[in-house]
């Protein structure tokens, strides 16, 4: 395997990605990650200088719209899914700066 | 010691567009009401829904933009900043990082040190974030998302203020620029304009920048003023003391005149930014850059060469009048009403910044109307009520916005005209105060203004002075 | 009269003669589902009362003459990915458990105004990552040719439904393949318009840049009625595409005639891996199709073996962002016994997600951290572009591309999963469709020898979805009635 993923590694990316791994995840991922990227470097074969990457298919731009209401007040359908809820609001573990 | 050190920084500064509707959603901006109940399935992530960028947002963003010198990215894009905190719903922030709106922007700004020019890196679009809300009850948070989505600039200045002075002028004229172009009302109390600080300090000489922090919560000039003389010595005294600054964002606390490191060691702080596929670019057509130029309003500069035009009052008033969109816009149209520039400029000078001062709070605050103004000029004009009574009326205009010809006549505060009445009164008066008469009459004048006053306190104040005047002095 | 042998426009037509009524044909469907749910487990959630409510209703509004179209009261499915208001919606993920959409997803609320009869949401791979709808959190799906092999995947559960009779038709979702290949599998017709055309509101994304629905049916017929009417401008999504087309005109493009129509085989799409009867059975319909008139020939078309890598870096990048929302505090689950945000984030997505999910949303965030978005994302998109420019050449020359679905038929359960970029490769022939926004149609063409169905897949221009249903049709005209499933 030419991409080595290291405990760093698995460790840093399972805090971006807010995931609790077990040990054995851990090892697993490692695997899974260096043998994808070995995959992924096959691009690297291709030269690529110049070209755009391209974000989005089709060239559309401005889609838009108008500053006008259109909504109304969707507060039960949309809190009635929530795990937590109290006074009209989404309940949370308690949340310092 | 401190004066070897030079203090360097740079400002970013989000501001709430007043738009009426969100960023992405149909749903209403509009300040107060329950909590989430300014909410659908876009503005609280909901799975399956898609955002759909509102056009005024970009119009406001390119004013501003062009108001501050900068270069339109013609073609500019939206990008996703990750990161999980709850008052974000989708856990990212749809932003621009790669192609932001403005770019290379300046601001002229004038301090005691001299006139200076505060470059602008860019100015992006974003969304604001949802309000965490904790409940002391029970040791947890609560999340409102009604200001979830709701449209943001962030004018990201480049590092080139060196005090706090300096930052202010920045910011007022920021503010300017964007209240004369109506995009925001730019209250720092309310957060509509809010300046998260960048700051590092080196020592004078030295080419190199040192390491800067970030510090938020800042939500008053005073306080920004404070802040950055705090963070100035605490890194000043970190560096003497052989430490070093650790690039941080730290959260200034007011009211202790310190500022703490924010975020946990959980958050990486690798945002990867990447372009938010479910909207396509905005292209920024040179026909569409006209006009929005050509809708752009008269900023403070022309208006002041035109007050002075049209006008003719100080150049003290038109200073103070066009420092602020609120009381400019008050001054013309109470002055077209009433016709008497002057008198108007008078009672926004005077009375107005005073109880201002005393109440706390800034023009954009004023709840009383021009046309308000204007009439209660004309009452006075009219000799209807005098300067006393004025004042009061006044004084309940700018707390309660109340009618003043309304409020005149329910408080009895109109002058009284009945001049048989002045006339038997001014007699009495003369009659109960012979010293008073023979001072007058050997020649000392102030004794006129006692019988002036005892006239006045007899007829409950409600009389015209001036006529009290002449018709004391015919009669003596 | 045996109503689960029509299709739904067959079916439509019966119901607004008055033959079959629209509670019969839900009712002869729920007998289906009963007798063979239990087998191949085609639905996570399922509402027969309120499908025999909604055939009622329907029956009342074809009966005052306001539904007329070919879709009126016929039983359909949708995939579990697809929000339907008020229906528990889960990804097939334990992490949406309990989740109802406050609204629907566009294309199901045409497919009502249509007339279409909701039996309930169909099983999946979890978020749509997988080629085998076993990464369900809710249970495999079998495929109804031989419940020994998976249906594929990720519209698997939808596939199976409509090949074992259990709905006429379904809505699927394609990212890279998620339609056609297990309509491939199960012997039944699946298509993924250009990116665009059918509006992605209420879709739960996995690749928000690949991300299609589609439908997965028994004829080509079929699937341009369900195509003409989820077709639509939805000024709800920013990606969706004023066509400005008109009503009914997929139906009217199926003329059963093939001729003047230039179809190329890419080369690379028979070569290595491909297997002989596969392959075989495609070039037998690539002969069917010039005996109606077609002119086919073979070419090369570059960069094929590069679209996976592409492709997996790009829909792992946007899943990772995609799938942050889903963090315990609006919806679905969350974890007990956590200590703090930061934890009960980790732990509801810990728990929440399957292995599959975790790895694709690891590689993504991995991609897109500081320091490798360059060398990883920013090149994928590169690539992309080449791929792009690829397929522009190639439909300077053709009408239509023609090739398998998938190198080989259906795998027997358990055997993809052990080896991800194994069941990776699986999706060659698909994932570039998806990279370059273009339409693509599977339908059967053939059996194994095994008895389990091969799927011949035909890919359109940007937009070409008229052509590309016309080549399918007079494939479908040549091949005459397929083997009906056992099932
Ligand atoms: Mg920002
Ligand atoms: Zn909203």
């Amino acid at each position: 395997m030419a991409n080595i993923i290291t405990d760093e590694t698995i460790e840093y990316v399972s805090i971006l990605a807010k995931l609790e791994l077990s040990e054995e995840e851990k090892e697993q991922a490692k695997t899974d990650m260096g043998r994808m990227l070995d995959y992924i470097d096959k691009l690297n074969e291709l030269d690529t200088d110049g070209v755009e990457p391209m974000s989005h298919i089709f060239p559309y731009t401005n889609v838009f719209r108008e500053d006008v209401v259109t909504n109304g007040d969707e507060r039960d359908a949309i809190l009635s899914n929530a795990p937590g809820v109290k006074d009209g609001m989404f309940r949370v573990p308690k949340t310092v700066e | 010691m401190a004066k070897q050190y030079e203090t360097v920084i740079g400002l970013e500064v989000h501001v709430e567009l007043a738009t009426r509707t969100k960023i992405f959603c149909g749903c209403s901006t509009a300040f107060g009401g329950a909590p989430n109940t300014h909410i659908c399935p876009v503005c609280t992530g909901m799975p399956g829904s898609l955002p759909v960028l509102n056009r005024r947002v970009v119009e406001y963003a390119i004013g501003v933009g062009l108001a501050t010198g900068c270069e339109i990215t013609r073609l500019c894009k939206f990008d996703r900043k990750n990161y999980f905190y709850p008052d974000n719903p989708q856990n990212y922030q749809i932003s621009q990082l790669y192609l932001p709106v403005c770019q290379n922007g300046r601001v002229e700004i004038e301090t005691d040190t001299g006139k200076k020019s505060v470059g602008i890196h860019e100015i992006h679009m974003e969304e604001d974030a949802g309000k965490l809300i904790h409940d002391e009850w029970e040791d947890i948070s609560l999340v409102d998302y009604n200001r979830s989505g709701v449209p943001l600039i962030e004018i990201v200045s480049e590092p080139d203020m060196r005090s706090a002075q300096e930052v202010i002028a920045y910011l007022e004229k920021l503010r300017l620029f964007i209240q004369y172009l109506g995009a925001s009302d730019c209250k720092l109390q309310e957060g509509s304009m809010r300046a998260d600080v960048n700051l590092s300090v080196r020592r004078a000489g030295e080419p190199a920048f040192g390491t800067r922090t970030e510090m938020k919560n800042l939500n008053s000039f005073k306080a920004i003023a404070r802040a950055i003389d705090g963070e100035r010595e605490r890194q000043i005294e970190l560096l003497e003391a052989g430490a070093s600054v650790i690039q941080e964002t730290r959260r200034w606390d007011d009211n202790k005149e310190y500022s703490y490191a924010m975020r946990s060691k959980e958050d990486a702080q690798d945002y990867r930014y990447f372009p938010d596929p479910d909207l396509p670019p905005v292209y920024i057509s040179e026909e569409w850059l006209e006009e929005i130029r050509s809708r752009q309003p008269e900023f403070r500069t022309e208006k002041m060469a035109r007050y002075k035009a049209e006008y003719g009052i100080p150049d003290y008033d038109i200073d103070i009048l066009t420092g602020s969109k609120r009381l400019a816009d008050l001054f013309e149209a109470a002055s077209k009403i009433c016709g008497r520039p002057k008198k108007v400029s008078n009672w926004l000078m005077g009375e107005t910044l005073r109880l201002l001062r005393e109440r706390e709070e800034e023009p954009e605050d004023i709840r009383f109307s021009p046309e308000h103004l204007a009439e209660l000029v004309m009452m006075a004009e009219r000799r209807e009520i005098n300067g006393s009574a004025a004042k009061e009326i006044f004084e309940a205009m700018f707390d309660f916005d109340v009618s003043p010809g309304q409020y005149a006549q329910e408080k009895g505060l109109q002058t009284v005209n009945d001049e048989g009445l002045l006339r038997d009164t001014v007699e009495r008066i003369i009659t109960e105060n012979p010293r008073s008469v023979e001072d007058y009459h050997s020649g000392k004048e102030k004794a006129l203004g006692f019988l002036v006053g005892q006239t006045m306190k007899a007829m409950k104040g409600k009389a015209d002075p001036a006529a009290v005047n002449r018709v004391l002095r015919e009669l003596l | 009269m045996d109503i689960l042998s029509l299709t739904a426009a067959q079916l439509s037509e019966r119901i607004r003669k008055g033959e079959i009524s629209c509670r019969e044909a839900v009712e002869a469907v729920l007998a289906q589902v009963a007798q063979k749910e239990e087998r191949y487990h085609c639905y996570i959630s399922l509402n027969g009362e309120a499908a025999l409510e909604k055939a009622d209703e329907v029956q009342r509004k074809i009966d005052a003459g306001v539904l007329s179209g070919p879709l009126a009261g016929v039983p359909m499915a949708v995939k579990d990915n697809i929000c339907v208001e008020g229906t528990e919606t889960t990804c097939a993920s334990r992490i949406l458990s309990g989740f109802l959409p406050s609204f629907s997803a566009d294309a199901v609320l045409r497919l009502e105004e249509a007339g279409a009869v909701l039996l309930g949401k169909t099983n999946m791979d979890e978020f749509a990552m997988g080629s085998t709808t076993e990464t369900s959190a809710y249970g495999v799906t079998r495929n109804p040719w031989n419940p020994a092999h998976v249906p594929g995947g990720s519209s698997g559960g939808s596939a199976a439904a409509v090949a074992s009779g259990e709905c006429f038709y379904a809505l699927g979702s394609d990212t890279g393949g998620s339609i056609r290949q297990p309509a491939g599998y199960c012997g039944v017709v699946g298509m993924k318009p250009t990116y665009g055309t059918v509006s992605r509101y209420g879709l739960i994304a996995y690749g928000s840049s690949l991300d299609q629905i589609g439908p997965l049916c028994r004829d080509v017929t079929d699937c341009a009625a369900i195509l003409d009417t989820i077709t639509a401008h939805d000024g709800k999504d920013s990606t969706s595409v004023d066509l400005k087309r008109e009503k009914g005109d997929y139906i009217s493009a199926l003329t059963g005639d093939a001729s003047g129509l230039r179809i190329g085989i890419p080369r690379d799409y028979l070569g290595q891996g491909l297997d002989p009867e596969v392959r075989a059975a495609v070039l037998k319909a690539a002969g069917a199709l010039e005996d109606r008139g077609a002119v086919v020939e073979e070419f090369d078309l570059s960069l094929v073996e590069y679209a996976i890598p592409a492709y997996y870096t790009i829909a792992c990048a946007e899943a990772s962002s995609n799938l942050e929302r889903f963090d315990g505090v609006k919806y679905g689950f969350r974890a007990e016994g956590y200590e703090g945000l930061h934890d009960m984030y980790k732990k509801t997505r810990s728990r929440g997600f399957g292995p599959e999910v975790k790895r694709r949303i690891m590689l993504g965030s991995f991609v897109l951290s500081s320091g490798y978005y360059d060398a990883y994302y920013l090149k994928a998109l590169r690539v992309k572009a080449l791929i792009k420019r690829a397929f522009d050449a190639a439909f300077a020359g053709y009408d239509c591309l023609l090739g398998p679905v998938a190198p080989t038929t259906a795998p027997r359960l358990g055997e993809s999963l052990a080896d991800p970029i194994q069941m990776y490769l699986g999706d060659i022939y698909t994932i570039s469709v998806n990279l370059a926004g273009l339409p693509a149609v599977s339908l059967p063409c053939g059996m194994d020898g095994a008895g389990l169905p091969i799927g011949l897949q035909l890919i359109g221009d940007c937009f070409q979805e008229k052509k590309l249903l016309r080549a399918a049709y007079a494939y479908e005209c040549a091949r005459g009635q397929f083997t009906r499933c056992p099932g």
